[in-house]
């Protein structure tokens, strides 16, 4: 096979390497229903936990009676807030700097807040026996407007009342939490008095949930023998969990071990501590037994970590020919009850101040303002880096407003307004430096692929056919350019719970020539051990398919702060990239001696060194890995192995050009997807099929959101859409045809260059779509109107223009 | 999601669950497909000592069409409705109906006479049986009788079934040529419920007009019918309009509601006239 008679195409192509479309290693397991999640862990004595929830948004619990439950024959325990005091632990630090009830400490914030936990013998014990748990509620003003939360005289968090300074900065009110500034603000102002054109608008980004297939869960087991807990659950971050469960329990980081097995999407929803993690390991502790939690899709919706919910009030000035001059937002931000954002340290609002997006806005301002309400906790990044989503929903709502105002088409208002390609790295007037880009090339493709100019001229005609009467059917011509910020990322300004945004890889080449290779990250469903042993594969020429992959077992993956964010490729991945190198460094060496030449006189080929100008005298890899562990080599120690932890010089910025054509009933509000055309540029592209697939599912989310969507409460804080019926999960049946394309702008700081892609489509997906919408009744006079687009609020929409006579 | 503990009851004959549900009386309740049910006993909303399963009663089985009737057996699925040719042949409207019912992993497991049994406004066959003019057969400790679709339905959850009945058979007149039938149903997704549905028949100087999840029962508008069946459109229109009583909801407002209704209505008119002789 190694031999001189394949070319070293057809050895690179052997190797499954860097840009194949290799097969996912994992569908193996997960298509025959042979993955192992957290609800398949059964261990030996096992108990179950279930939660007693607040019915009530706001409430004093007055008491709390267990001793029907208690009575109940295979009842363990029943915790609650007073059990877990003197161990500390009724409350946890969360993320962002506050801290959250593990169970109701004195009253309740949201529906379906956690009250007590119930231990028992089987499952379906503990759910009875949750019932029987008396609460006695004294119901509080409720308050589900952020707007109104803030002139309140309604103190949501008593515990902090009479704190003037929060974890940011300086609270202006009792439900207030922070504001968080970026930007200059006196020159943006001064640009907007002085502007040819200002265009104002509130932007919405209305709450909803990320909605993994597999809820959260945990399986804690506490040895008392060893003193070691074992804790199995719905990581994101299994180190940085194992860390936080070592400081807020006492028990020493080396005796505990924290294991993600397989996990069925996370989508950041799986990135925070929750109740049920705390409670399962203080069950274990206490009864010694491996205690299970496992929520449902109710919970999951109600109480685990929502997204969104940013209300962005935006200005962007311009020149009369269309050329941006500066752009204001003020962003009220409704946290829920608890400030429990999944964001780097210093970064309250995430990544929000991106919202300049991929246009060459020279002043900006940003604030954020972060408020509580009587609505769950989270902020989580939805499968988008932090805050970006929001950011670029933004942007790309202001300009095709900014377009309205100046009776400009968008698609080239975007086009006058880009960073060039020269420009990159391009220092943005909101503090961030773009690596790399080429917008003008991808938006010209892009609207190149779906016959922009035609789509308009059928619009025009629609318009017409319309007023005639001849239709009731409009045609939106839904526009986005979106740049991402994903790979957090810089130890130097990116921490969460002061753990630095590194990550990391360990390699061993086995004798054979197989491999073994370990991450800090851990795979929801990206597929990491497909496309991480391609990177190495290419590195060090060791086929793909003879590397192992193993993430999320902290007693044996090197530290590293796990998967969200897009960052596992950006950071992973060039940790992974850089392992390998040292090792094809040392394989060097090694090869030199075998081939009696000096270090410097053998040069790499694929899978092999040769000697310069020799090349028919050569070793490869699988021979140099054997002589690693049967030579004695002078002054090389034996064995060949490396680990890297890379901290990012910058984060890395993915962008994208989408277009959604979408056919609209005025009469019932209906919508079809006629056509959705995704270009993105992701740098290097490590696996076309596995990005494809990322497309695939970004973008389905991002229609879901769009059109349909939302966490809503009523007035009295109740959750509306706490079912799969009310709350839109596209089916096959909804999801429309993709056609995804590409451009490649690889990162100059990144080891191959790569930017990740996961999180884009839904970046750009959700602006796409709903641009769509609002662009099918741009001709009507429709300037802006809040998300998701679902039939009702298209159809109030029309309603409103007159539409239905 | 985790239901209160139940006693499972499998009888393998109509006399034999009748019996059953005398026994526990409202401790007890019948179940069929369990597509209703069963969500409900998971929020715990419904809880009940004994839960009699209908699926091992071959007499609840089985579709006939005759010249004049059809008849179908309460426990025959959706699944089998779509794919019965003769069925399809004889009243094309009940396949075109059932085809816009959930899914198909629903449509295997869920039953007609579930569906029209259970009383939820939202579900699509009570509707369709009004247009269609349908009879339910009950049997009960004091036998059996009949209650006409029209007839049946009198709150969200209520109707005329007694708590020791079973509902058995559905018995359907066959329109007849020259009758044109449309089901049209807007929905958000595949699997929901309808934002407004309308059955409509039409032709041979007749007319049948029903609506689902307008309001907390089936309405079929005798008006509405008879104002189709003269010809006159928008006095059907405006008689079913007079007739719903929808509630705001997830779907929308009650204007909407109301105006999705009207679209609808129209829209399966126009179908089913051009069906029509």
């Amino acid at each position: 096979m190694n031999d001189q008679t394949m070319t070293p195409e057809e050895r690179a192509a052997n190797l499954k390497g860097m840009g194949s479309s290799r097969k996912r290693v994992e569908d193996v397991r997960f298509t025959q229903g042979k993955g192992n999640y957290v609800d398949d862990i059964k261990l030996d004595g096992m108990l179950f936990g279930d939660f007693v929830r607040s019915p009530y948004a706001h409430a004093r619990v007055v008491s709390v009676n267990k001793e029907a439950a208690l009575a109940q024959p295979g009842v363990i325990a029943v915790l609650t807030a007073e059990d877990l005091a003197p161990l500390g632990l009724h409350w946890m630090p969360t993320l962002a700097g506050d801290k959250q009830m593990v169970l109701a400490d004195g009253k309740v914030l949201f529906q379906g807040q956690e009250v007590a936990f119930v231990v028992a013998e089987d499952r379906y014990i503990a759910a009875d026996a949750a019932e029987l748990v008396e609460v006695e509620y004294e119901e509080l003003p409720v308050l589900t407007d952020p707007f109104e939360a803030l002139k309140s005289d309604v103190v949501l968090r008593e515990d902090i009342a009479d704190q003037t300074e929060g974890a940011h900065g300086p609270r202006k009110h009792h439900n207030h939490i922070f504001t968080w500034e970026q930007g200059d603000k006196d020159a943006t102002e001064a640009i907007l008095a002085e502007a040819d054109v200002v265009a104002e608008e509130m932007v919405y980004y209305h709450r909803t949930h990320p909605c993994p297939l597999e809820t959260c869960g945990s399986v804690a087991s506490m040895d008392k023998v060893t003193g070691k807990l074992t804790l199995y659950g719905t990581f994101q971050a299994p180190h940085a969990i194992r860390t936080v469960v070592s400081l807020i329990s006492g028990i020493a980081e080396h005796n505990i071990r924290v294991i993600s097995p397989d996990i069925g999407g996370g989508f950041g929803n799986k990135v925070g501590a929750y109740a049920g993690y705390v409670c399962s390991v203080v069950a274990s502790i206490v009864t010694g037994k491996p205690v299970k939690w496992v929520e449902d899709r109710m919970e999951n919706l109600m109480s685990t970590a929502f997204a969104r919910d940013y209300w962005m009030q935006g200005k962007i000035a311009a020149t009369k020919d269309g050329k941006i001059t500066g752009l204001w937002c003020h962003t009220t931000a409704d946290h829920g009850g608890f400030d429990a954002c999944a964001d780097p340290t210093k970064f309250p609002a995430g990544f929000m101040n991106i919202c300049t997006g991929s246009y060459d806005i020279p002043t900006a301002y940003l604030a954020v303002d972060g408020v509580y309400t009587n609505k769950a906790p989270g902020g989580v990044a939805y499968r988008c880096s932090f805050r970006v989503t929001e950011a670029a929903y933004f942007i790309e709502r202001m300009i095709e407003v900014l377009a309205i105002k100046l009776n400009m088409d968008a698609a080239e208002l975007r086009r006058i307004n880009f960073i060039k390609a020269d420009q990159f790295p391009y220092q943005s007037a909101l503090g961030w430096e773009y690596d790399s880009g080429d917008y003008h090339t991808a938006w010209d493709k892009a609207l190149k692929a779906v016959d922009y100019d035609g789509l308009r001229a059928e619009q025009a005609q629609r318009v017409e056919e319309f007023k005639a009467g001849k239709t009731r059917k409009l045609l939106g011509i839904g526009l986005t350019h979106f740049t991402e910020i994903v790979g957090a990322g810089p130890v130097k300004n990116c921490d969460i719970l002061g753990l630095g945004m590194f990550d990391s890889c360990e390699i061993r080449i086995h004798p054979t020539g197989s491999a073994i290779a370990r991450l800090g990250t851990i795979s929801q469903g990206q597929g990491h051990a497909t496309t991480f042993a391609q990177i190495i594969a290419s590195e060090i020429g060791l086929p793909a398919d003879d590397i192992t992959l193993e993430e999320g077992d902290t007693d044996t993956a090197p530290y590293g702060l796990g998967t969200y964010g897009s960052r596992s490729t950006p950071v992973a991945g060039a940790a992974t990239a850089m392992a390998a190198r040292k090792i094809r460094a040392k394989a060097q060496m090694i090869a030199a001696y075998l081939l009696e030449v000096h270090d410097d006189d053998v040069e790499w080929d694929v899978d092999r060194f040769s000697v310069k100008g020799a090349p028919e005298r050569f070793k490869t890899m699988k021979e140099i890995a054997f002589a690693a562990y049967n030579q004695a080599i002078p002054g090389l120690e034996p064995g060949l192995e490396a680990v890297s932890y890379y901290d990012p010089p910058n984060m890395t910025y993915p962008f994208g050009a989408y277009i959604c054509v979408m056919e609209i009933d005025v009469d019932t509000g209906e919508w079809d997807v006629r056509k959705f055309y995704a270009l993105d540029d992701c740098g290097t592209r490590i696996n076309p099929m596995i990005i494809d697939g990322q497309v695939h599912g970004g973008v389905t989310e991002a229609l879901a959101i769009a059109m349909g969507q939302e966490i809503a409460y009523d007035e009295m804080g109740n959750v509306k859409t706490g079912t799969l019926m009310d709350f839109f999960l596209p089916t096959a049946w909804e999801t429309p045809n993709y056609i995804t394309d590409y451009t490649v702008t690889p990162s100059p700081h990144h080891p191959i260059g790569a930017k990740g892609v996961g999180e884009s489509p839904n970046v750009g997906g959700v602006p796409c779509f709903s641009n769509a919408v609002h662009d099918a009744f741009r001709p009507f006079g429709l300037v802006q109107s809040h998300m998701p687009h679902d039939h009702w609020r298209i159809w109030k929409i029309a309603n409103g223009l007159g539409m239905h006579g | 999601m985790i239901p209160a503990g139940f006693e499972y009851h499998r009888p393998g004959d109509i006399a034999s669950a009748i019996g059953i549900l005398q026994e526990h009386g409202d401790e007890a309740r019948v179940i069929a497909g369990g597509h209703s049910l069963i969500p409900m006993m998971k929020l715990r909303m419904a809880e009940m000592g004994h839960l009699v399963d209908l699926q091992a009663i071959d007499e609840l089985k089985g579709i006939q069409i005759g010249s004049d009737t059809v008849t179908l057996g309460a426990m025959v699925t959706q699944h089998e409705l779509i794919t019965h040719d003769g069925l399809a042949a004889a009243i094309p409207l009940i396949r075109e109906a059932a085809l816009q019912i959930a899914d198909p992993q629903v449509r295997y497991m869920g039953t007609v006479g579930g569906n029209v049994a259970n009383g939820d406004p939202g579900n699509d066959m009570p509707g369709l049986m009004q247009c269609l003019n349908a009879t339910f057969e009950l049997s009960g400790p004091d036998g059996n009788r009949s209650v006409a679709a029209r007839e049946f339905y009198e709150a969200a959850y209520f109707t005329a079934r007694e708590d020791e009945e079973i509902l058995t058979r559905i018995s359907i007149p066959v329109p007849g040529a020259g009758v044109g039938q449309a089901y049209e149903k807007q929905k958000r997704k595949i699997g929901d419920y309808a934002t407004a549905a309308a059955a409509v028949m039409v032709g041979n100087g007749t007319a049948s007009v029903a609506m689902t999840n307008l309001a907390d029962t089936p309405i079929w508008s005798e008006g509405a019918s008879a104002a189709l069946a003269d010809g006159d459109v928008n006095g059907c229109v405006a008689a079913m309009l007079d007739a719903i009583e929808p509630v705001a909801d997830n779907r929308g407002p009650v204007e909407f509601k109301k105006h999705v209704a009207a679209v609808m209505l129209r829209r399966a008119i126009d179908r089913a006239q051009s069906r029509a002789g």
